[in-house]
């Protein structure tokens, strides 16, 4: 049954309970538009591995519907896997084979024939640079390098959905932000992106659409805009001339130093910022720049599952 | 997948297993070999000379074949166990998982590849055994379809042990205590005309006497029991172990939380 509906992904009730009792997920509804790049966001242990999990069927649900393009995975899973590429958290290749060996046989895994595949890899492996290291065993690759042949993996058999769990946990800024510009780059031609990741930052910067999961919940499920909107708060980082080594507090501004010459408010979005200023001056500090703390949308996650995102709760059942 | 999809997707797991043994030759290939040629040596010409016939034919000639059924069941079991076990241990099993791939093919596959290195072996221990014996092919259908059946049998047996196994200990555990006193007592040194009483009567319950003495026939044309019941009972255990290990992986049973 090959139907296309608007959805790429489309999640009815979905709830995950493993063998320990524990439940994963509490019956989730999600939808994700063709062609969009969607945020998947929450704490560790909060559902998110698991719905992918789910997705790329190494996850057995407990009851709710997944359909991947229209296609229910209860009647031709077989089919629905045709259109998913994902990117795990953790490296899963064979650390013996060479990556060319391991892109060329993922895509045999689709019935993709040989020479095909031997075109396909190759394109990848340029794409994503790791030509220079095709044919070397692929322990031997560097971290980002072992996370960009999974990407390359992943897109072998050309997917409609590309899933990444984390895929620049990591990762350097640099290559960070290369990799960044290469998935938006798959996302423009037409490949939907579902990302899940700790850097809200990257979120922020990719993703059109997000929902926020906790404790198997999805708790917000909205446009990236709208879910910045509903910020009320924005903290800035004020860079002073010289150093100094305390700060007197003023009411409304809630100043804290970051180092001697580096300050932190947060500010009411309808609040002026001259008294601030003002104060400052007064105070005889000269603020030479001033920036936006870049994680916006990390305040508002932090409000809404109520936790700090630098917690490190691995649950084991994820 | 369509037909011509599942057929590359057979082919890509049997390329990839036999590419895995033989990029590591001296650990798959090699040990065998020199295990067998000292197996030769000494069972066969030092000791084997001073043992005399057995079941009316000269020691060596009465070994040989128990010895390639022996290095046929090992290199089978161990190729499928090790490398199915490796995967999981790697999560590499996941490429496949997450794959369209019907789970029959990818039991089909992992078979094949063992059966080709227990095959492989197999063949080049009946070459070495050339030249330590003298051998008349007694019947080439019974030797050929002998030494498939048991092939199948025992890879899937290394996929079933690979499917429960969570460390490493557990992929050693059954070819330690299981397999290798079933092959010593499956009447590869002996004939069971030897036994008498309880003994014959426990002997006749392993499995692996049936398919050693039907590859004996197929070789020398002498055997201690019926062909016709070797072949149904290999037969039949490869039946049962095909629709075990096909159960399991349909369950996701240790592969799919």
């Amino acid at each position: 049954m090959k139907t296309f509906e608007n959805n790429a992904l489309q999640i009815k009730g979905l709830a995950k309970t493993y063998d320990n009792s524990f439940q994963a997920l509490k019956g989730i509804d999600l939808e994700v538009s063709q062609g969009d790049f969607f945020a998947l966001l929450g704490p560790n242990g909060a559902g998110k591995s698991t719905t992918i999990g789910v997705i790329c069927s190494l996850v057995r649900k407990t009851s709710g519907s997944l359909k991947i393009f229209g296609i229910d995975i209860d009647q031709d899973f077989s089919a629905a896997k045709q259109y998913v590429g994902v990117v795990p958290q953790e490296f899963n290749f064979n650390q013996f084979e060479k990556p060319i060996d391991i892109l060329v046989t993922q895509a045999g895994y689709y019935g993709i024939p040989a020479p095909v595949a031997t075109e396909r890899a190759y394109k990848y492996l340029k794409l994503l640079g790791l030509w220079e290291k095709h044919d070397v065993p692929s322990r031997s690759l560097s971290g980002g390098m072992k996370r960009r042949l999974m990407i390359a993996r992943a897109l072998i058999h050309e997917p409609k959905l590309l899933v990444l769990d984390e895929p620049t946990a990591g990762v350097d800024i640099e290559l960070r932000r290369s990799m960044w510009g290469f998935l938006e780059d798959i996302n423009r031609q037409g490949t939907t992106i579902i990302l899940t990741t700790h850097y809200l930052e990257e979120a922020e910067r990719l993703c059109r659409n997000v929902a926020i999961i906790d404790k198997g919940k999805i708790v917000q499920n909205t446009s990236v805009k709208n879910l910045i909107k509903q910020l009320n708060k924005e903290t800035f980082i004020l860079d002073i001339k010289g150093e100094i080594n305390d700060i007197d507090a003023i009411d409304g501004y809630p100043l804290t130093m970051v180092d001697n010459s580096t300050l932190e408010v947060a500010i009411d979005k309808d609040k002026s910022l001259n008294q601030l200023f003002n104060h400052l001056t007064n105070e005889g500090i000269e603020i030479i720049s001033m920036r936006n703390k870049a994680n916006r949308l990390e305040e508002l996650f932090i409000d809404m599952v109520g936790k700090n995102l630098t917690a490190d709760e691995v649950s084991e059942d994820e | 997948m369509n037909n011509q999809q599942k057929w590359v997707a057979f082919e890509t797991i049997v390329r990839r297993e036999i590419r895995r043994f033989m990029r590591i030759w001296p650990q798959t290939l090699v040990p065998p070999v020199i295990t067998m040629a000292l197996y030769f040596v000494i069972f066969g010409k030092l000791v084997g000379s001073r043992i005399g016939e057995m079941s009316s034919l000269p020691y060596i000639q009465f070994v040989a074949p128990g010895l390639i059924m022996m290095s046929v069941i090992t290199n089978s079991y161990s190729n499928v166990v090790s490398s199915f076990f490796g995967s999981k241990f790697q999560s590499n099993i996941e490429e496949l998982l997450v794959s369209p791939t019907p789970n029959w093919i990818i039991l089909v596959g992992y078979i094949v590849g063992g059966m080709a290195r227990g095959l492989g072996v197999g063949l080049i221990v009946t070459l070495l055994s050339i030249y330590f014996a003298d051998f008349s092919l007694y019947s080439l259908p019974v030797t050929i379809g002998i030494v498939l059946m048991t092939s199948l049998m025992f890879s899937l047996a290394g996929l079933i042990n690979a499917i429960f196994a969570t460390s490493f200990d557990d992929i050693s555990i059954i070819p330690t205590f299981v397999l290798t006193p079933l092959i010593y007592l499956g009447g590869v040194f002996y004939s069971i005309e030897l036994l008498t009483g309880f003994w014959k009567s426990l002997t006749l319950l392993n499995p692996i006497l049936y398919m050693v003495n039907a590859f004996r026939y197929g070789m020398v044309g002498i055997t201690d029991i019926n062909i016709v019941g070797s072949f149904a009972m290999v037969g039949l255990f490869s039946a049962l172990l095909f629709f075990l290990a096909l159960w399991l992986l349909e369950k996701g049973s240790r592969l799919r939380s």
